[in-house]
């Protein structure tokens, strides 16, 4: 996995509550066997018209975000389906980061699995990052957000932590453990 | 120290604690064919091997037809994964119930049938209901593909201890036959939010729950995910112990299991969890979805809301909601009894073993589906479908006009050729009625099996408190 450091960019407003796997990839994608190029049915519903043509109204589609790796979202997001192609489709776009109130679970999870860093901000600070038009600043070893030219910090479990900035293998982590693996399994019964 | 369930499940299998997070073992590995391809190809691409093929069991049950299954599968891309979790389960040496196998079927409906599923254990799967087994007092929980390789090559899954939340279901329901599990489920989500359980583990607990059956109890931990919580939990009981006893993957020890099952897997008196709720059912009545998330909920008396009541004030709440109608194309003030029907889903984890299509069964015995409704019954697995006819249930169905069908996922997630069509309307038994879920521009509304059946008959939702039942 690759390393992350800092990222600087504009961030995308998506000004949706309660946004589901379902709709960041609907289940019709999730029948490829490979892990790349998902980017493509990213939000797939909500980006294009019957025919295949881009909708106007939708924010990815506004040619002013083109370069954008930072994604704002509203609370609970990535709610639903475990899928990891949700989170495969938003690092092939180009995120790198998703901003927000709060994720469901196994979402949060899947994200540090792929080298997306998911930030937790408060309500008061999103609401900033929302109205903000000038690109921010991620820093993930100072754990700090440059919006507007003021500091704002955020919180990271320091394993996950650890995982990006190294772009660590967590299998060869856990197998560091092996021979701890091995005595639970004999003394376990079932 | 008094512990909850959860606790004593979780510090059982504590293989190594570090940094506050913990790497637990996995007692069962469930897979599918759509959330593996890529972790098998990770551990071919590290040279790494599955650790304990012996605890890991596989079937496809997300993409299959549900149509004659002599036939050959059409759609060429649900074809290639299919043949790929074969080559991936030979290669690795993990038993599989294939497409032909008598114990296929959606894979959280085969787990407690076949005995995988066993009180005190961990269970994880790449897949969010998952939940599902939790029923069993089992610690089981979905994980995204990246963990179901992590898992495949340590047996092992790193994870930061999370919340224990308590919900009490209390009470005893008027008409058990009417207001069912899925109706308990449904108002504990629409109460707490579908964000109310996130960081949680939750423990149901109550009198009403000790009454519930063991499939009913499933249909309640199901759905624990649409409350946001990673898993829910019962602790086991006689019921539980009787459901699994030889079962074709329970253990010869069984009984001696059973005793320290008894002993240990309850809440200790004294035990604290981070949060509490608490639900008395003699008042709920059959619950109806109205939205775009399982919250968006209603009483089948009620009307569908106006957005700026519902929302109470709360902008993001208002816009939600107007969005979610015009999705569902309902306006503000229809009697949910007055929305007229499609389709007719009976199937899914949530709601797909042989109870629920009993229940469904005597609602529509002797009747026919509405002319203007195209009604199917996807059993939840092989052995739901053999037990249902023998019992002569896919008669019933036949001859009142559903399709009675092969098992699997099927219409929850339309990932197979069962979909809704762009703007029709279905009354669903699954538990996503997220935009889009069962077919793009499908509206689905969430209900019990046998609210599904009374739609079916009538065209449109009726109160099934009003149908004699028992």
């Amino acid at each position: 996995m690759e390393s992350f450091k800092k990222i600087k960019s504009i961030v995308t407003p998506l000004d949706k509550v309660n946004v589901d796997t379902d709709q960041i990839v609907p289940k019709q994608f999730l029948k490829l066997i490979q892990r790349t190029g998902f980017g493509q049915f990213l939000f797939y519903d909500w980006r294009y018209e019957k025919d295949g043509i881009l909708r106007k109204d939708f924010i990815l589609n506004d040619p002013t975000y083109k370069n954008s790796r930072i994604l704002l979202a509203r609370d609970n997001f990535g709610c639903g389906s475990s899928r990891e192609h949700a989170v495969w489709a938003l690092d092939d776009f180009g995120f790198k980061v998703i901003i927000s109130t709060s994720f469901a679970d196994i979402f949060y999870n899947n994200c540090f699995k792929n080298g997306i860093l998911p930030i937790r901000v408060s309500d008061e600070i999103l609401q900033k990052l929302f109205s903000t038009k000038s690109e921010i600043e991620i820093d993930l070893e100072d754990q700090t957000i440059m919006v507007d030219n003021t500091h704002v910090s955020f919180d990271i479990e320091p394993h996950w932590k650890k995982i990006l900035l190294e772009g660590l293998d967590d299998i060869a982590m856990t197998l560091q453990h092996e021979s701890q693996i091995t005595k639970y399994e004999r003394s376990h019964k079932i | 120290m008094s512990k909850t369930l959860f606790e004593k499940i979780w510090d059982s299998h504590i293989v190594v604690d570090e940094n506050g997070r913990s790497l637990l073992y996995v007692d069962r590995h469930l897979i599918h064919e759509v959330t593996s391809p890529q972790a098998f190809d990770g551990l071919r691409l590290n040279a790494r091997k599955v650790r304990r093929p012996d605890l890991t069991f596989a079937t496809m049950d997300h993409n299959v037809p549900t149509s004659d299954r002599s036939l050959p599968i059409l759609d060429q891309t649900s074809s290639v994964q299919i043949k790929t979790l074969e080559k991936n389960c030979k290669e690795f040496g993990i038993t599989l119930f294939d497409i032909h196998s008598p114990n296929q079927g959606i894979v959280h409906v085969i787990g407690p049938e076949l005995g995988i599923t066993l009180p005190g254990t961990t269970i994880v799967c790449g897949d969010s209901h998952t939940s599902t087994h939790g029923a069993f007092g089992s610690l089981a929980f979905g994980i995204g593909t990246s963990d179901v390789e992590h898992v495949l090559a340590t047996q092992c899954i790193m994870m930061e201890k999370p919340k224990t939340f308590e919900i009490k279901i209390q009470g005893k329901r008027k008409n058990p036959h009417a207001v069912t599990a899925k109706d308990i489920i449904l108002s504990i989500i629409r109460k707490i939010g579908t964000a109310g359980g996130t960081g949680t583990i939750i423990e149901y607990r109550g009198d009403t729950i000790s009454e519930l059956t063991m499939e009913q109890r499933m249909t309640i931990c199901n759905m624990s995910i649409e409350a946001g919580a990673r898993a829910g939990l019962i602790a086991p009981d006689e019921k539980t112990f009787q459901y699994l006893r030889g079962r074709k993957y329970t253990s010869d020890n069984y009984d001696e299991l059973v005793n320290d099952w008894r002993e240990n897997l309850k809440t200790d008196s004294g035990a604290k969890f981070d949060k509490s709720f608490t639900l008395s059912v003699e008042n709920i009545a059959p619950q109806v979805s109205w939205g775009t998330n399982p919250a968006m909920t209603s009483d089948v008396t009620e009307s569908v809301p106006f957005p700026d009541e519902y929302g109470k004030g709360n902008p993001e709440e208002v816009k939600g909601v107007t969005k979610a109608l015009q999705y569902m194309d309902l306006k503000p003030g229809t009697p949910i009894v007055d929305i007229v029907i499609d389709r007719i889903f009976i199937g899914s984890c949530t709601n797909a073993r042989l109870e629920d299509l009993m229940e469904a069964a005597k609602v529509v015995k002797g009747k026919k589906v509405s002319s203007k409704v195209r009604a199917m019954v996807v059993p939840g697995s092989q052995l739901v479908k053999k037990n249902a006819e023998e019992m002569g249930l896919d008669k019933i169905f036949k001859d009142a006009g559903f399709e009675w069908r092969e098992s699997g996922c099927s219409m929850c997630l339309g990932m197979n050729p069962d979909i809704l069509a762009a703007g029709e309307r279905c009354a669903s038994t699954s538990n996503r009625n997220f935009e889009g879920r069962q077919g793009t521009g499908g509206r689905t509304h969430l209900v019990s099996p046998v609210m599904a059946a009374a739609a079916a008959i009538n065209g449109h939702f009726v109160d099934v408190r009003e149908l004699d039942l028992k």
